[in-house]
């Protein structure tokens, strides 16, 4: 047990994905052609100036209700005066002290079921910095690196934590779930990899039992919630190291290197940041109306951990159940709509395994597939009625996923129903018996396993269409008498 | 009042190379117009809010809808170095 | 009598009586801007204005402005049209788009022959700190013009152009006009669309116009003002712009204020407003003293306030995107030398300062007090107008001062604008109107009124100016 306790904070930046920019009316673009989604004002010609997005302001809104926080009745932007080629105004148009949303809190779930609560400092929003790609060695004209505008002026939400996070793994935890609560709220596309959603760490260690914070670092360069977690523990590793030999850890940024798993020092011969921020003469206050906060309040979605717990609770799905189903908004969607005609753990068990499992070799996910929640709900009830065998409720998903046609047709046309006359089965039944002498009498010798051997040859010789239920109890009849 | 060593400073924050000469005559004068501007230092401003806008406008908002923007050839027209159809800058050692 | 005696509403109704042609007005004044004797022009555009003048000749029906001439102030974008706010920053760049207020010109029949001189990037009193060369007062060419819309109002007073666009901060339009001899207007901050104004100072900077009357600076402004989606902070008027009638001033309360008429306010002036008051009288208006205390500290407020935020607008100026550019090794100093070597001194001088009075340590004793000083200004401007209907002072304390006279020292540059900057600052409208000579040289008199007052303003500058029937034609001024 180590004798320091770690204390993370984390900043989240999450793109939101409206239509256009912050301030301009370009369109978001994700892989276009450098440059060709720009104008004056996001290139910052001389002139021109910003304009809110209201859907941005919105979105904003949407997280910090959703996240608890105090919407400030009346929040201003600010400039952050710096240079760099990504940032054509030399100045980030950001909220400083007096953010859009103030204090909130999180709640994560380990997977002990144990909560983790996180503090929300702040939700602001702000303008995302273009593209910069360094031209690597090739020098054309004074060239080192290139600049793309197409994603300078993205509207972002910058989210900071207290520093309330204990480990790298609660840290983990904590990202994922709040990613899926903004993935379920709708406001971004969340992509990690794709950075539409970024997470720096400021992480510090103290001895265990202190009250005071030690020297903090920011880990940047995570782009997984892999990289994340080995990040914040390569990081707390390394300050462990340096307070156990006596040293000091310095503030500083602090890189985490996948593939090596080092940390580097981003120290810079740069003069120390001085953003000289001041409020933005360009743009008025905002001062959203209550009755707009109350109508995104009342309008929220249900946000995954709460539908887990109900999932659970009132549903009777497993712990498991409810985390896969609650992926993505859409497949808690179409989930909810197949339970609302079969019963929740039927459709549960077909939704996460086959259905996923078939649709996995044709790439496609359930709500963009030809099952249609009704098609799924109408093959679950045909399962679940005894009307098809499960086995042939699988020959029958396949062929509606191949076709686009009704589970009932499919039935119909390819003969899969089940065999309900007693009268048949029994017949199919005692010709098996009588063909399998040695299983018969091992049958009633006790050897009651026995009996899935005669179920198997009953489906083989029916093409599946036995119902299983019943051939064990023609089974017993016929060789015990029962 | 200003000496070398912030002016040096302030010029490097605002990315504005100037000759050691002009570093020191630039702190002269900076010096003596903060002597007419330190009159605001005197008055008593306690308890009175700070004015950013004149004009009493708030949510001034603008609907999410896309606007034409920019060809790529007017986007890059009046830059001097265009590399790889974006805007060339030197390394950034 | 020229084309070029005719005021713009003249002119406006001469094209309106099929008497003269756009084409022939263009001519007439592009053959002024030719041969420009005072250097009130940094770009031209002939072809382009010959051929918007037949376009309009060819029209069915005349648009309002008819296709008279205009000249726009350096600092406003213009397609195509190379825009340089008086920099070598901007040298030869042409800009991909253009400012609401002039496209708004042009919809409505105003015909841009070309850009005038400025100080650079509207910083000065003098437009002596163009980076291309000075602008002569047409009253007297050994004497500066006034700035930093310098360009606009000596193209005006030389009658190049029957009126033109300039921008005003801190005085850069009321205080040109005066020393020019002319009318120019700063309207209700908000007024005018600032999108396409390349900024100086954001939340001080308006655009607005300067003619050789009070009634074709109302018409211009009438086509310029109202909200702009492309600006949070323009509005609509509360009332359409009227152009002025009014011929006497009964009833109207004009407080004189104190502090601007005392100290550094040279007697010539002083007699030539006080005639104006006089006159105000005469009218049928009241006069009376009025003090707002805090205006003294109206330029040390702005001169925090207006470097600070310039120092910011101005930091998008680093050769990446547009302009020229200092080629270097590194970023750092490729950055630092592109703005060092081709900004002037006097925006070196305020960005400097704009960026000391912003940086940590010193924001709260700087630009944080300043915006609470502005806030005094403004409740004492807002007390006043619950005792008069408009304020009168002096434009400018001096009259035009020889060329080279200010510019060693920045400080005494600075005040050429101590009356005017208290009005900026609290973002009113207010005009200057010529009420005599001093010395042979105009002196301006300065109105202001409360926010949104422009028709007042208009009606009050427009009964005194033909009461007080100042000639606009400069001395040896043959047209």
């Amino acid at each position: 047990m180590s004798a320091y306790e770690p204390v993370i904070g984390v900043e989240i930046h999450v793109q939101l994905s409206t239509r256009t920019k912050m301030f301009c009316g370009c369109e978001l673009s994700f892989g276009d052609p450098p440059n060709t989604h720009t104008c004056p004002v996001c290139l910052a010609h001389p002139g021109v100036l910003p304009v809110v997005n209201e859907e941005a302001v919105r979105r904003a809104l949407l997280i910090g209700v959703a996240l608890g926080c105090e919407v400030a009745p009346r929040s201003i932007f600010h400039r952050k005066n710096y240079f760099y080629p990504d940032l054509p105004k030399a100045y980030q148009i950001s909220q400083f002290d007096i953010p859009i949303c103030g204090r909130g809190e999180f709640i994560a779930i380990r997977d002990d079921g144990s909560e983790i609560r996180v503090g929300i400092t702040r939700a602001h929003l702000e303008e995302d910095a273009a593209k910069l790609t360094h031209a690597g060695g090739r020098r054309v004209g004074a060239a080192g690196s290139v600049v793309d505008f197409n994603r300078g002026g993205t509207p972002l939400v910058e989210i900071v934590t207290e520093p309330d996070l204990r480990s790298a793994s609660d840290a983990a935890v904590f990202l994922r779930q709040l990613r899926q609560t903004l993935l379920f709220l709708g406001v971004s596309d969340c992509s990690m990899e794709e950075g539409s959603m970024r997470a720096d760490a400021n992480v510090s260690i103290r001895p265990v039992g202190a009250d005071q914070f030690g020297t903090k670092t920011e880990l940047k360069n995570m782009n997984s919630f892999r990289f994340l977690e080995r990040g914040i523990d390569a990081e707390i590793a390394r300050q462990t190291a340096i307070l156990g030999s006596g040293g000091q850890v310095t503030q500083e940024t602090v890189h985490f290197e996948p593939e090596t798993g080092a940390i580097t020092s981003l120290r810079s011969k740069e003069e120390s940041h001085d953003y000289r921020y001041f409020p933005e003469p360009d743009l008025v206050p905002l001062a959203p109306d209550p009755s707009w906060v109350a109508e995104l309040r009342a309008g929220l979605p249900e946000l995954p951990l709460p539908l887990r717990r109900r999932m659970v609770d009132e549903m009777g799905l497993t712990t498991e159940d409810a985390e896969v189903l609650t992926d993505s908004p859409a497949l808690v969607a179409y989930f909810m709509e197949v339970a609302a005609a079969v019963d929740p753990k039927a459709a549960a068990n077909w939704i996460r395994g086959e259905l996923r499992a078939q649709l996995r070799e044709a790439g496609q996910d359930p709500w963009e597939s030809t099952v249609t929640p009704a098609r799924m709900a109408a093959l679950v009830g045909l399962v679940e009625s005894g009307a098809v065998s499960v086995p042939a409720a699988k020959e029958v998903l396949a062929e509606v996923i191949s076709s686009g046609t009704e589970p009932a047709d499919v039935v119909e046309a390819k003969g899969l129903g089940q065999i309900s006359d007693e009268d048949e089965l029994a017949a199919i039944v005692a010709e098996i018996v009588a063909a399998n002498p040695v299983q018969a009498q091992q049958l009633r010798d006790g050897k009651d396993k026995v009996i899935g051997f005669f179920v198997g040859k009953a489906m083989a010789q029916t093409g599946g269409r036995a119902d299983p239920q019943a051939v064990q109890r023609l089974v017993r009849a016929a060789v015990l008498g029962q | 009042m200003i000496d070398d060593s912030t002016v040096h400073h302030v010029a490097r924050l605002a990315r504005l190379r100037l000759a050691p000469d002009e570093e020191h005559v630039m702190g002269e004068e900076l010096s003596g117009i903060l002597e007419h501007i330190d009159v605001i230092r005197g008055m008593d401003v306690e308890g009175v809010p700070p004015t950013t806008h004149v004009i009493a406008l708030e949510n001034v908002l603008r609907p999410d809808e896309p606007r034409p923007g920019l060809s790529r050839d007017d986007a890059l027209r009046e830059a001097r170095h265009v590399v790889d159809d974006g805007f060339g800058v030197p390394r950034m050692d | 009598m020229s084309l070029r005696d005719l005021t713009a509403a003249e002119q406006v109704a001469a094209l309106a009586a099929g008497k003269v042609t756009s084409l022939e007005l263009v001519d007439a004044h592009l053959a002024a801007v030719a041969s420009d004797e005072v250097g009130a022009f940094l770009a031209v555009d002939p072809d382009r204005a010959r051929a918007r003048a037949r376009e309009i000749d060819a029209l069915p029906e005349r648009p309002p402005l008819g296709g008279v001439p205009i000249g726009i102030k350096d600092a406003l974008s213009t397609r195509d049209l190379v825009t340089t706010a008086g920099s070598r920053m901007l040298e030869g760049f042409r800009p991909v788009y253009t400012a609401t207020c002039v496209q708004r010109l042009e919809d409505a029949g105003a015909i841009v022959v070309g850009k005038t001189n400025m100080d650079e990037f509207a910083m000065g009193s003098s437009t002596e700190n163009s980076a291309y060369h000075p602008t002569r007062n047409p009253w007297d060419h050994t004497r500066v013009p006034g700035g930093s819309s310098g360009g606009s109002a000596a193209a005006v007073a030389q009658r190049q152009v029957p009126w033109s666009l300039g921008s005003d901060t801190g005085g850069s339009i009321r205080q040109p006009a005066a020393l020019c001899g002319i009318v120019g207007m700063k309207p209700t901050y908000g007024a005018i669309s600032r999108y396409g104004l390349i900024a100086f100072a954001s939340s001080l900077d308006q655009v607005g116009p300067f003619a050789r009357t009070v009634r074709d600076a109302a018409l211009l402004l009438r086509h310029m003002v109202g909200r702009d989606p492309m600006d949070s902070t323009s509005l609509d008027m509360p009332e359409a712009i009227a152009l002025p009638v009014a011929s006497d001033l009964r009833g109207l309360r004009v407080g004189v204020v104190d502090e601007l008429m005392g100290e550094g306010v040279e007697p010539g002036v002083r007699d030539a407003v006080g005639y104006a008051l006089r006159m105000v009288e005469a009218l049928g208006g009241t006069v009376v003293p009025v003090s707002l205390p805090t205006t003294p500290l109206g330029l040390a407020t702005y001169y925090v306030l207006a470097p600070a935020e310039c120092s910011s607008n101005l930091a998008r100026f680093d050769g990446v995107r547009y302009g020229p550019v200092v080629d270097d090794d590194t970023l750092l100093d490729q950055y630092e030398r592109t703005r060092g070597e081709l900004f002037g001194p006097e925006v070196r001088r305020r960005i400097m300062l704009g960026t000391f009075a912003l940086a940590s340590g010193y924001y709260d004793q700087y630009y944080g007090r300043a915006q609470r000083v502005r806030t005094l200004i403004v409740r004492e401007f807002s007390a006043a107008f619950d005792q008069v209907d408009l304020l009168a002072s002096p434009t400018s304390p001096t009259v035009a001062f020889p060329l080279g006279a200010r510019t060693a020292d920045p400080y005494s540059m600075y005040l050429a604008d101590v009356c005017t900057i208290p009005v900026s600052l609290a973002g009113l409208p207010a005009i200057s109107i010529p009420c005599g000579l001093s010395g042979g040289l105009p002196v301006g008199l300065q109105l202001a009124g409360p926010a949104f007052s422009e028709n007042r303003l208009l009606g009050a500058a427009h009964a005194l100016e033909q009461a007080l029937a100042f000639d606009t034609l400069p001395p040896g001024l043959v047209t």
